[in-house]
């Protein structure tokens, strides 16, 4: 990046007035406020994002418990991981997450959203009721959550059941019901910012184009489908790449609603993150732990590529 | 605020009442679902340990006593003020940098400029995760592990907000600036006194998320604070509740206090923060 006029045309700037500065042409004063502007955050990106990324990569290719200096082992740091069958299960709970997370959620919030968008009666309230979970604490609500997912007499929901004479759930204590459980949780957390975004896309969508459809005699189904969907392409696609980020990236909830056993029962919730934090600062493989960031960095460029492609295709 | 998102259309008034109201009742429903959790957390924290488990929603015998155990605890008053010191700070600095250096991206024609701005939209690739071993070791370095400057810094600037700050600094018309100039402002003062009051709706967007963001966030203050007195409130209630296991009501009013103000702001400034999210989605 430019660091040196940043110095010296940065101390100039500090004092804008004087002979020197009058000396100067309108298009250098200009320049100079410029480089004075952006000074800081040059500094900032530099030191605070483009560093680290690079160091990130680096220490990804040594082996280091931060108690001695980082020694070069090559790509060691990758070939354990991708023998490691504990990853792959980390892999495969992410991609749970991704896979059924991301549709369940933008289909619900889409079509809360159609709907919501044609209500008049009572509407701020309405969509209050589903906006404020978006403002909420994820740390917070998971405890919430967790407490909900107990056995009864404790668990709200395990109680409902039983007044409905339904069987008791084991929800966050077992193997296959743990990370559907966290799942709800995550889905409805983001579910609130996912429908304001869909009906802000829909109020985009010009009238006259439904009135021209009307006039033409078309269906409300056929609307939704030639019309509405197709306009509301950059909304989806932003909420699809936005969402699956965010699935890819589950933390908060996991961690909150599995401190006993963080990831648990028997790693069956873990998360690519959850590991990357156990590796780097649990047991101090931070070598061990950067190849892992470097991992969930690829997965989300990958991912994130993949999905504008195919959807800005179609 | 001035720019008001259009109204949908007057289409689907002539539709069939019955239907109407199915559609109402069934999103009425789902909208109280969704506050099912918020509402529990609530009602629970006003009961004592012995009515945890009556599922009345409107507490027996509401009672105050947990917020007073938990407030006077002392420990929840820290968090809650180093959450509000890191919040607040970090929101006022990208309110200031990022509209900064998206003005200046939008507004002035230098070498570079598309470099630049490059440069600081590729870092939104970049996976927080990825930098957090890096500012840990950063940060154990220069002494910052264990400070607030050491859960601030890595927030202090955003690639979103002065992505956001551009898009809206582009729709600004350059006579503004250029009347200013010749009035004899200089750059500092016509981004700050002309400039900025034009684009009230984008900076109080990017205040409402910055500030949520940085209310709620977990991952970086769980990594870089190691004694309780520096906690944010959601790493304290984390701890709080392993501390307190089976609790409930404890732990219920522990999760109250963290949302509790986000809430509150939400309910004063509805149709701000809706419009806000409205337009950093749309722009972003």
């Amino acid at each position: 990046m430019v660091s040196t006029p940043v110095n010296t045309e940065g101390a100039a700037a500090s004092r804008p007035t004087g002979p020197v500065w009058d000396r100067l042409s309108m298009k250098t004063k200009r320049l100079i406020w410029v480089w004075s502007f952006l000074a800081l955050p040059i500094v900032f990106y530099s030191v605070i994002r483009f560093y680290p990324t690079l160091q990130a990569f680096w220490l990804s290719l040594t082996d280091w418990d931060l108690m001695r200096p980082p020694v070069f082992i090559g790509l060691g740091n990758y070939e354990r991981l991708f023998s490691d069958p504990q990853f792959w299960k980390v892999f495969r709970n992410t991609f749970t997450y991704l896979l059924i997370g991301t549709p369940i959620s933008l289909l619900l919030a889409f079509t809360i959203a159609y709907y919501l968008d044609r209500v008049r009666f009572m509407h701020a309230f309405i969509r209050a009721l589903y906006f404020l979970p978006f403002l909420t604490t994820a740390a917070a609500m998971a405890w919430v959550w967790r407490w909900f997912y107990q056995p009864a007499p404790i668990g709200v929901i395990n109680d409902v059941l039983g007044l409905f004479g339904l069987p008791q759930q084991p929800f966050i204590r077992s193997v296959n019901q743990a990370l559907p459980s966290i799942m709800v949780t995550s889905i409805w957390a983001g579910l609130g910012f996912q429908i304001i975004i869909f009906m802000a896309g829909l109020r985009a969508i010009p009238g006259t184009y439904y009135e021209a459809a009307r006039i033409d005699g078309l269906g409300e189904w056929a609307i939704l489908r030639r019309i509405t969907l197709p306009l509301l392409k950059p909304t989806t696609v932003f909420l699809v790449v936005f969402s699956s980020i965010g699935f890819l990236r589950i933390f908060d909830q996991v961690y909150n609603m599995t401190t006993n056993d963080p990831g648990g029962p028997l790693g069956s919730t873990k998360p690519l993150v959850l590991m990357i934090f156990q590796t780097a600062f649990s047991s101090y493989q931070m070598g061990y732990a950067a190849a892992q960031t470097v991992v969930l960095f690829s997965i989300l460029l990958v991912v994130s590529l993949l999905q504008l492609r195919v959807l800005r295709d179609k | 605020m001035t720019t008001a998102l259009p109204k949908p259309a007057g289409l689907y008034r002539a539709n069939i009442r019955p239907a109407q109201i199915l559609v109402w009742t069934l999103l009425l429903i789902g909208g109280l679902i969704m506050i099912t959790p918020l509402l529990f957390m609530f009602s629970t924290s006003l009961k004592t340990a012995g009515q945890v488990y009556d599922l009345r929603v409107i507490p027996a015998a509401p009672t105050l006593e947990n917020y007073a155990k938990v407030l006077l605890d002392g420990r929840f008053m820290r968090w809650f003020l180093n959450s509000s010191l890191v919040a607040v700070t970090v929101t006022l600095s990208n309110v200031f940098f990022d509209s900064l250096v998206g003005y200046t991206l939008a507004k002035f024609e230098f070498r570079g400029r598309y470099l630049i701005f490059l440069a600081i939209l590729s870092t939104l690739m970049i996976p927080t995760e990825m930098l957090v071993i890096p500012w840990y070791l950063m940060s154990s370095q220069l002494g910052w592990l264990d400070s607030y400057w050491g859960i601030m810094f890595p927030g202090m600037m955003t690639a979103f907000g002065t992505f956001l700050m551009k898009q809206f600094f582009d729709t600004i018309p350059n006579d503004f600036l250029e009347a200013a100039r010749i009035d004899g402002l200089n750059e500092f003062q016509i981004w700050w006194k002309v400039a900025m009051p034009l684009v009230t709706p984008a900076l109080s967007a990017l205040a409402i998320f910055t500030f949520l963001g940085n209310w709620t966030a977990f991952f970086w203050p769980l990594i870089v604070t190691t004694s309780k007195e520096l906690y944010t409130l959601p790493v304290g209630l984390s701890s709080f509740a392993v501390e307190q296991s089976i609790q409930w009501e404890l732990i219920m009013t522990g999760a109250a206090i963290a949302t509790l103000p986000t809430l509150i702001v939400f309910l004063v400034l509805q149709r701000y923060i809706v419009r806000g999210v409205m337009l950093a989605g749309l722009k972003g």
